[in-house]
């Protein structure tokens, strides 16, 4: 088509805009248009009736001086005469200026909404299209209710246009967005659904949009369309580039379609019928093998099309988390996109390897580019592409690489973007924090994260790593000595000073005896910095100095010196003028033997989930978070041991004594009766090691799993304890039954009331173990002990773990807590004797990739070679002597119960002394109990 | 679906707006004044992409035009550039090599044929060839409609 005569339309027009374009400043410019608006107003309010051609016109003008980004604030109702025009052109302008401009003046609505009716019942085709795109870019509620219940209609009537087909298909998807209430699918459903079907592939392309938000909302009603989408995906991407004519770009047959199909496909999961499954396997497959073909063009159009559809259907093989061999496939592909030329595909493959990273079918795969994504994240010029490389740097973390990883993370950081700083901090933090083995490594990291980036660590970094020190008497001398050596460099950050001035306080004891390390050697070093921070780090630090009074009373004279110079004890800051003086106070009057209880170390801080995690959750918002943290998230129960997400501050750290440390309290806490030592013994059984939450199957921090794990090897026991109850547990099993008796004792002498046990078996665990028991009685009177029995029926093989929720009254308070109940498959084990040339025999057969399941990890208990043949007794399995060649090693056998079937498992379990190690490999005839098995296992030895 | 369209200069003007979501005025000015500082800081060698408030951004330079589009996050990146592309395309059939002066002069023209191609942010056709024919059915009547003026006519001297 030939340029002609385009602009010649409206010569006003384009005079009009010559003349913006010349104005030489914005002054100029706002002068000419205030001119014609003047103008424009002036004809349309004048005596003389304007001609459909001026007031089109008119209308365009306004509707560019609008785009320039100026008001108007008149000229609709001219534009709603020109859509109720005959003349095409002046519908056409009248409803772009209605589209461009919406108001919700609703007098205007109401006529425009006249006007559409009329296009609508008009039957041309182009009038209608019109009216339909009006109603897509208005979308207002008024519009719903007039036109919802007419489009279903125009789209599916048999003599209705294919063009019009396709407007009315968007128009009722922009109208369900906005309204969903006002558009009823009902009875139209299915004729929508087989649009899927139609020869038309415009048609398809318009109408797949409005199925897939459609299917979103109601997967079960709209399920028809998954084998209608498999068969047309089937369809295109076996034909030939050329089949599909003008639906064919750059040699790709209508990408725009197959990516929609695919998304479609991602509403739901895999298809149950073998054969829509089987061609839906076959298409992906095709695809990916098309990723590998020469390419038909070298037009950037070409490939972009192509690996649009790569990516779609990567993303579909991901969603459904189930193909192996696609997955492995997916990643591979990725791989070779994560070196190519094109810095858009680099972008794309790191994003896509970041999901990947989630599953556990490739979790390993993606950890082979491992190089490749650290050198991104080294030399990519652009900042968008590396913040992908720490993202799956982040994603692809495990005990294996942790170190690697962090340590990469922390180099990039002394040179990353701004823009990205604080959410490294925050992920080095994490995973510092979830993989950490030894904990001197732990704090090193978060100590140098301060150090290169302190101004990017949030409270929440610095508050995690007092927590952690804290609650893990191994590694508090490592931790003084190291901040006492951070802060000797001249320039320090001040948060190194708060992590600094909170641990002496708590643990300089520990470093004391070295003389390079004096207690006045601390106190001076602390004190040097303390003219340069800010006040709540000056307050932190005077607490700091009365809990030296304690530790070291030599410092005595030296610290009270200092809190009565002026500066300190008439500070024009309240809190530490206050802090001043009580100190000073305190530490004249009290008696040694006060002073050590009132200054006492911090009891250990109720175990949570990392406020951290929660913190790049809320930074990153709901999409960004990786799949296995959501799934960490959402096993989140009610709170088991209260409180919010309160830091280490510094009023709960003087006072440590009072039962209940709140901000607001009073800051010495003299005033409250001091119960002397009851705080940390009480939390202290509730604690677990903070860092046993790391491995794959921990639950988050609500449900107590404190005794869970000691319960894989053994029956009886007692599952927990704290100051008001205790809970034991003995327990038998046979074949697939099994009988739990569960002992409550109260350990107060005051009664319990409301007392009630609910035992529950969350999500799929559901259909596998059948649990079944009667209430208890509702009063549990001082110092009694109630019984509870639990008949247990495994029914198919499990991996999650029945809950017991438990509630009472203790005095005025309720008291919730819930706990796992150690009911792990294992319970269900028939130990199988056999001879070494069985034994291997079976291992050979079991020999497909998933039915084997593999760990390799530290001892974490004694290796002597009694305790462990103790351990594998009570697993459940037989201990088959003479049957592994190399005397060291362990190998057992036996079959799992279950109601539905048998489960043929053997063991191996190869220790290495020397290096304190182990190899655990399990292989059964079922590879989810291999997998839960393994998990199991490999945290008992 | 895609939530807004823009089209503006490497002089940071405002060629073409299209939002396929209700936005405030106010906050349509402001979401374009971030963009195109961030865009236009871009160097060419730069991946296309970028993540944006919760939006994906695509965008892509063609002479002295960007072409941006803000998708949402199921969304594909790809086959968005090829939308970019697939309009300009249109544009360029339709005005016969496009530029931006006939964007400029002729913006409803490019409303049009943008509105051919997608509706309420999803893709309406990618049929290059009736998307031209149902602008060019629309020249069609527009010039039964009216007779051609003359100049004169046109600057109310007639």
């Amino acid at each position: 088509m030939p340029a002609v005569s385009k602009g010649d339309g409206m010569r006003g027009l384009a005079v009009f805009i010559s003349d913006i374009r010349n104005c030489k400043s914005k002054e100029a410019e706002i002068k000419r248009i205030n001119k014609e608006l003047a103008n424009i107003r002036s004809k349309f309010k004048g005596d003389k009736a304007l001609d459909g051609y001026s007031k089109k016109k008119y209308v365009c003008k306004l509707l560019f001086i609008f785009l320039l980004g100026h008001d108007i604030d008149f000229g609709h109702m001219e534009a709603v005469n020109l859509l109720s025009s005959n003349k095409y052109t002046e519908k056409q302008i009248g409803y772009l200026f209605i589209s461009v401009l919406v108001n919700s003046n609703s007098e205007l609505i109401r006529l425009i909404n006249n006007a559409i009716k009329n296009d609508l019942s008009s039957r041309n085709p182009t009038f209608m299209c019109l009216a339909l795109h009006c109603i897509a870019n208005v979308g207002s509620r008024e519009m719903a209710e007039a036109f919802a219940s007419e489009i279903p209609r125009i789209l599916v009537a048999g003599d209705t246009m294919d063009s019009v087909k396709q407007s009315a298909a968007l128009c009722l998807l922009r109208l369900y967005k906005t309204s969903p209430d006002l558009v009823l699918m009902g009875e139209w459903t299915s004729r929508v659904v087989h649009l899927l079907n139609d020869q038309h592939m415009g048609v398809v392309t318009a109408a797949i949009s409005l199925i897939t938000c459609l299917s979103q909302k109601n997967p079960d009603e709209f399920k028809t369309c998954v084998s209608l989408a498999v068969s047309r995906l089937s369809r295109i991407v076996s034909s030939a580039s050329t089949d599909l004519q003008d639906y064919t770009y750059y040699f790709v047959p209508a990408p725009w379609l197959s990516c929609k199909l695919l998304r479609l496909l991602q509403c739901y999961p895999p298809p149950e019928d073998g054969a829509v499954k089987g061609r839906l396997v076959e298409c992906l497959e095709t695809i990916l093998n098309k990723a590998q073909e020469p390419p038909k063009s070298k037009k950037v159009q070409h490939s972009n099309a192509k690996n649009a559809i790569l990516f779609e259907a990567i993303s579909l093989i991901i969603h459904y988390d189930s193909e192996p061999n696609l997955l492995v496939r997916a990643c591979n592909q990725l791989g070779q996109f994560l070196q190519h030329r094109e810095t858009n595909l680099r972008y794309l493959a790191l994003e896509s390897m970041c999901t990947l990273a989630s599953s556990e079918f490739s979790h390993e795969a993606v950890k082979t580019h491992i190089e490749t994504v650290i050198n991104a994240l080294k030399t990519e010029r652009d900042v968008s592409v590396r913040q992908r490389a720490a993202d799956l740097l982040y994603a692809m973390c495990d005990r294996s690489n942790a170190k690697q990883i962090v340590a990469e993370m922390l180099s990039y950081l002394e040179t990353a973007d701004y823009s990205i700083r604080e959410e490294m901090v925050l992920k080095v933090a994490i995973l510092a924090e979830k993989y950490a083995i030894d904990y001197s490594w732990y704090v090193d990291t978060i100590l140098n994260l301060i150090r290169i980036a302190g101004d990017y660590v949030s409270e929440e970094v610095w508050y995690r790593v007092i927590q952690i020190v804290i609650n893990r008497d191994d590694v508090q001398g490592y931790a003084a000595k190291t901040v006492f050596e951070a802060l000797q460099a001249p320039a320090c950050h001040e948060n190194m000073v708060k992590v600094g001035g909170y641990i002496l306080g708590e643990f300089g004891n520990l470093i004391a005896g070295d003389p390079r390390s004096s207690p006045l050697v601390q106190f001076n070093l602390l004190h040097s910095k303390f003219h340069l921070c800010s006040v709540p780090t000056r307050a932190l630090l005077l607490s700091a100095y009365i809990k030296f009074i304690n530790l070291f009373p030599e410092t005595k004279a030296t610290i009270q010196e200092v809190l009565r110079c002026d500066s300190q004890i008439r500070n024009s800051d309240v809190e530490l003028q206050q802090r001043a003086v009580e100190y000073l106070k305190l530490s004249s009057i009290a008696s040694t033997d006060v002073l050590a209880t009132v200054l006492e170390e911090m009891p250990p801080f109720p175990e949570r989930e990392s406020s951290i995690l929660a913190k790049l959750k809320k930074k990153k918002g709901p999409g960004a978070v990786s799949v296995t943290e959501l799934e960490d998230s959402k096993r989140e129960g009610g709170e088991l041991n209260g409180g919010g997400d309160r830091g280490p501050d510094t009023a709960a750290m003087a006072a440590s004594n009072t039962s209940t440390p709140s901000p607001s309290a009073d800051l010495l806490g003299i005033r409250s009766a001091a119960p002397v030592g009851a705080a940390p013994s009480s939390a202290g059984s509730l604690l677990v090691d903070v860092f046993s939450e790391a491995g794959p199957t921990a639950p988050s921090a609500a449900v107590n799993d404190d005794g869970f794990l000691r319960f894989v090897c053994k029956n009886n026991g007692v599952l927990f304890e704290n100051q008001l109850l205790q809970i034991g547990i003995k327990s038998e099993y046979r074949q697939n039954l099994g009988r739990m008796y569960l002992f409550y004792g109260n350990k107060t002498s005051v009664q319990f009331a409301s007392f009630t046990t609910t035992v529950s078996c969350p999500g799929e665990l559901q259909s596998q173990l059948n649990v079944q028991t009667k209430p208890v009685e509702p009063l549990v009177e001082g110092g009694a002990q109630i019984q509870q029995v639990l008949n247990i029926e495994c029914l198919s093989d499990f991996s999650e773990a029945p809950l017991l929720n438990i509630k009472f009254r203790y005095g005025g308070a309720l008291q919730n807590l819930t706990l796992k109940l150690p009911v792990t498959i294992n319970k269900f084990f028939q130990p199988t004797e056999m001879s070494s040339h069985d034994f291997f025999q079976r291992w050979k057969q079991l020999s497909q990739p998933q039915q084997e399941a593999q760990k390799i990890f530290k001892a974490n208990h004694s290796m002597d070679t009694e305790v462990l043949k103790a351990k594998l007794l009570g697993l459940g399995t037989a201990l088959l002597d003479n049957v592994d060649p190399n005397p060291e090693n362990y190998v057992c056998a036996g079959v799992i119960q279950t109601k539905s079937q048998q489960v043929g498992c053997l063991l191996r379990l190869e220790p290495n002394a020397q290096a304190q190690m182990y190899r655990l490999t399990l292989r059964c005839s079922k590879d989810s109990v291999s997998r839960r098995l393994c998990e199991l296992l490999a945290q008992q030895f | 679906m895609m939530r807004f369209m823009l089209l503006f200069s490497r002089q940071g003007k405002l060629r073409l707006q299209k939002w396929y979501t209700a936005t405030a005025e106010r906050d349509k000015k402001k979401m374009v004044r971030e963009l195109m500082q961030i865009v236009l800081a871009r160097k060419p060698k730069m991946c296309s992409f970028l993540e944006w408030r919760d939006l994906k951004i695509v965008y892509k330079r063609y002479a002295s035009l960007y072409f941006c589009c803000a998708i949402e996050e199921q969304d594909n990146e790809l086959i968005t550039l090829e939308i970019i592309h697939r309009f300009v395309e249109l544009l360029d059939k339709y005005f016969g090599s496009v530029c931006e002066l006939d964007i400029i002069f002729n913006f409803e023209k490019a409303y049009f044929i943008l509105d051919e191609f997608l509706m309420g942010g999803e893709i309406q056709d990618t049929s290059k060839k009736s998307v031209l024919k149902a602008i060019e059915q629309a020249d069609l009547l527009q010039e039964e409609d009216e007779p051609p003026r003359s100049v004169l006519e046109e600057m109310g001297l007639a």
